[in-house]
């Protein structure tokens, strides 16, 4: 038996994803060695990602091959152009079909079907496909015709809401992580459908909709709901960074000295607030009102505002190195550059990989939050340009010959 | 038929890992959680059922462990030790989030088991990895979205206010899909005739890789995001997108129209409302409606652009002024626009929309004596099973079953005190 060195070799994708929530699932597959590859339209310069065409950018140069978020995302996938319009698109497309394993689309509801490629299509050319297709309100219910983009998903989904202070208007998310978590579980979604054909051979369709996966994303906060009866929005909730499951006081995001600088401490329990109150050796700390959780959580205004006297005066590095050494979960609020550039532990993570682009040249991209011990992920080339591998995948993978994707391309098929 | 039928799991109770193994135990796992005497620190944790705090009516314990069967087992006793050992030999995964160190005691650490255990998935989710300068730090979930870069970008536009977190528990949850996304892939890879194999996963790597633009537009271009109420941080100031509707609510108004199309739709919308004569800026979107196109690079520069491109926001804001925020949501929607009512997750659960998804499923609660309503599936899969097989175990309530069927000698390892 030959040693496998990647986990997902052999898994061909015909991928139509895009932006993140997308092209964030088949990235996961890419560099665990899954054959990506992305199909794009020739006459809009695969403009429907509009990442490709969007900061931030490594110089000065522009346009659907210069995009650093879709090359963030992208990495170790092929890309080849295809005009579906055309009925030689079309045949092309069913032939690709044909030797994938998984087909994934986060197009609007409906869109690949109107292209002639909706599930009954695909499983006739390949039964055994797995289709996955990840759409904000997915493809059935009142809402299946709604657009949405990340933010949107947050909004409707309930988790805009749980970020914010009391009596004002929601915090809301600074990004699409439901863009990054609709990925996660697309991918998820991929994995268990393979696994499932493994076992019994048959493919199927997973219909995915971002905004199902945040609404599952509150269990305990909508078990509190159908079972105790109390709804998040009432007065005082959201509560910022407080913590009331589990409850620990203090719990928070605290000024430190500088500007825009700031510290989350968590202590856990009792003995962390006596750790806590012993690294800060003043008199109030050592008060017997706060020597229980219920005192903490009684006076906990009062006890954050000291607390953040205490933070104001001092680097928040410091803060942090003061209470981890006393055990007292700490951390400073990292800017990106302190994260990513002077942070020992995504350094020695391998967190920032460098991939090559075709015309970008080394670019560091986001890597993979995980280390597997014999089939590690690996990130080494870049995001495809537009159709920088349409020669490669027609020849090698449909047997054409260079002379008629010549042809293809006069004909502005590909 | 589910996707994880005949897969078997053993996952040592943590507040880190729950979620991963209850997202594999509703795909059809066979997941063992395995408990401390006296219980997992999740039975803990709020809310509770009447608020009477009681290791059985924990909300949250009920919430991540879901379909999962439970054994109490003492593995810090060298009887409990092996059994836990003996478990774990008979599993295709093994599923931790103790501190790093922590299971030399029983022997079921990362030696220990590769060296026996080919085939077995051993996943280790700790706060910064096994080994390394920061292994030794102590961390919450708090302070995973802290240092590891979410909480930098979310909060307000008045920075004398801190960066908020949002509220959920996501610190772990990231780590938890890291989790199973690597559970899956070393499962099929053994499928396609492969190892199992030790997988360690971050939490504080996870959540650096997702802050999307704050981290690529570091990696990128050097630039730094600053966070702002209610939409995307960036690195220049965007315009507010967040409205306050009639009724106090408020709604995401999305990205303003650009196209002839949307300002026609927007306008058609104002109309639909009675709403037209009151909003003197509604000529220009009758203007924007009728260009050709509308270069955006002319805002600031060509005053009909600017003015169409300021009436549309304009429109928008104002609508929100004279209607609730479903009413919004519906409206804009319904006129192709982009918006979002800003629910809380109640809302949520109870808008027809995720009701008609299915995204309300009961289970039989025994404690209660009656169905309770759990969040339903995160996709929808046409053949695969997803389900909440069992509602979350009683402390201790598969002890005798798991063990027997490991081959265990039950009475024995009562009497020797490990199972407490």
């Amino acid at each position: 038996m030959t040693v496998r060195r990647k986990a997902l070799e052999g898994i061909r994708v015909c991928d139509f994803t895009g932006q993140l929530a997308g092209a964030g699932a088949t990235k996961w597959l890419a560099a665990f060695g899954a054959d990506v590859i992305r199909i794009e339209d020739p006459v809009n310069q695969g403009a429907w990602d509009i990442l490709r065409t969007m900061p931030p950018f490594v110089d000065q140069r522009r346009g659907p091959d210069f995009g650093g978020g879709f090359n963030n995302h992208n990495t170790e996938k092929r890309g080849i152009t295809l005009n579906l319009r055309t009925a030689r698109g079309k045949e092309i497309l069913a032939a690709l079909v044909a030797r994938c394993d998984v087909v994934t689309e986060n197009f609007a509801a409906g869109v690949l079907e109107r292209l002639g490629f909706g599930y009954d299509a695909l499983r006739r050319i390949r039964p055994d496909v797995v289709y996955v297709s990840n759409c904000g309100f997915g493809h059935t219910g009142p809402y299946a015709k709604f657009k949405t983009w990340g933010p949107i998903v947050q909004a409707v989904s309930g988790l805009t809401f749980t970020s914010g202070l009391p009596d004002m208007e929601p915090a809301g998310w600074g990004f699409s992580y439901m863009d990054h978590t609709g990925g996660f579980y697309m991918a998820m979604a991929v994995l268990l459908a393979l696994l499932h054909r493994q076992r019994t051979g048959e493919g199927q369709w997973v219909d995915m909709a971002c905004c199902d996966v945040g609404l599952t994303l509150h269990g305990p906060a909508l078990l509190d709901y159908t079972v105790n009866g109390r709804p998040m929005r009432r007065p005082g909730q959201p509560n910022g960074n407080r913590s009331e499951w589990p409850r620990m006081a203090p719990h928070g995001i605290y000024r430190a000295a500088g500007d825009d600088e700031w510290v989350a401490i968590a202590c856990r329990n009792d003995a962390d607030w006596r750790a806590c109150s012993t690294v800060i050796d003043e008199e109030w700390a050592r008060a017997q009102r706060w020597a229980d959780l219920g005192g903490r959580l009684a006076g906990q205004d009062e006890l954050d505002a000291k607390l953040t006297a205490w933070c104001a005066v001092r680097a928040k590095s410091e803060v942090q190195r003061l209470l981890q050494a006393a055990g007292v979960p700490a951390a400073a609020v990292q800017k990106p550059d302190e994260r990513i550039d002077h942070d020992p532990a995504t350094a020695e993570f391998g967190l920032w990989p460098v991939a090559h682009h075709s015309k970008m040249g080394d670019v560091r991209v986001d890597g993979l939050p995980v280390r597997f011990s014999e089939t590690p992920w690996s990130i080494e080339r870049g995001a495809p340009c537009v159709g920088e591998h349409t020669e490669q995948v027609l020849t090698s993978l449909l047997g054409m010959s260079a002379a008629e994707v010549a042809e293809l391309r006069q004909q502005g098929v590909v | 038929m589910s996707a994880l039928a005949g897969i078997r799991v053993v996952e040592l109770a943590h507040e880190r890992g729950a979620f991963a193994g209850k997202l594999l135990a509703d795909m059809g796992a066979d997941v063992v959680v395995v408990e401390p005497p006296g219980g997992a620190a999740m039975r803990r944790h709020e809310p509770f059922v009447d608020d009477v705090p009681d290791p059985e009516r924990s909300l949250t314990w009920w919430h991540y462990n879901t379909s999962k069967r439970g054994v109490v087992l003492d593995w810090r006793h060298p009887e409990g030790a092996a059994a836990l050992r003996t478990l774990i030999g008979g599993a295709d995964v093994f599923l931790e989030a103790e501190d790093p160190g922590e299971l030399a005691a029983c022997g079921c650490d990362d030696a220990a088991l590769t060296g026996t255990l080919p085939r077995l998935v051993h996943v280790s989710l700790t706060p910064f990895g096994p080994t390394g300068a920061r292994s030794t730090e102590r961390a919450t979930e708090l302070t995973i979205l802290a240092g590891g870069g979410p909480a930098w970008s979310c909060g307000y536009d008045d920075h004398d206010l801190p960066p908020i977190r949002g509220g959920g528990g996501h610190g772990y949850a990231i780590g938890c899909h890291y989790a199973v996304l690597s559970v899956l892939t070393a499962l099929l890879h053994r499928e396609l005739g492969g190892r199992g194999q030790r997988i360690d996963v971050s939490l504080h790597a996870a959540a650096n890789v997702t802050t999307e633009v704050a981290t690529y537009g570091w990696l990128v271009a050097q630039q730094t995001v600053q966070r702002q109420t209610g939409r995307h941080a960036s690195a220049t100031v965007s315009m507010p997108s967040q409205v306050r509707c009639r009724d106090g609510r408020h709604v995401s108004s999305g990205v303003p129209p650009r196209t002839p199309k949307e300002f026609a739709s927007l306008l058609a919308w104002l109309r639909e409302l009675g709403l037209e004569s009151e909003l003197p800026e509604a000529v220009f979107l009758d203007m924007g409606a009728a260009r050709e196109r509308i270069d955006l690079s002319k805002i600031g520069i060509d005053d009909e652009v600017t003015a169409i491109f300021a009436a549309g926001r304009e429109a928008l804001t104002f609508i929100a002024s004279r209607v609730t925020a479903r009413e919004f949501f519906l409206g804009g929607q319904r006129a192709g626009l982009a918006v979002g009512v800003i629910y809380s997750p109640e809302e949520a659960f109870e808008d027809p929309h995720f009701v008609a998804r299915g995204m309300q499923v009961e289970v039989d609660q025994p404690q209660l004596g009656r169905k309770v309503r759990y969040p339903g599936p995160p996709y929808a899969f046409e053949r695969t099973r997803w389900a909440i097989t069992r509602p979350a175990p009683t402390l201790g309530q598969h002890g005798d079953d798991v063990l027997a069927e490991a081959g265990l000698d039950v009475a024995r390892l009562r009497a020797s005190g490990a199972l407490g």
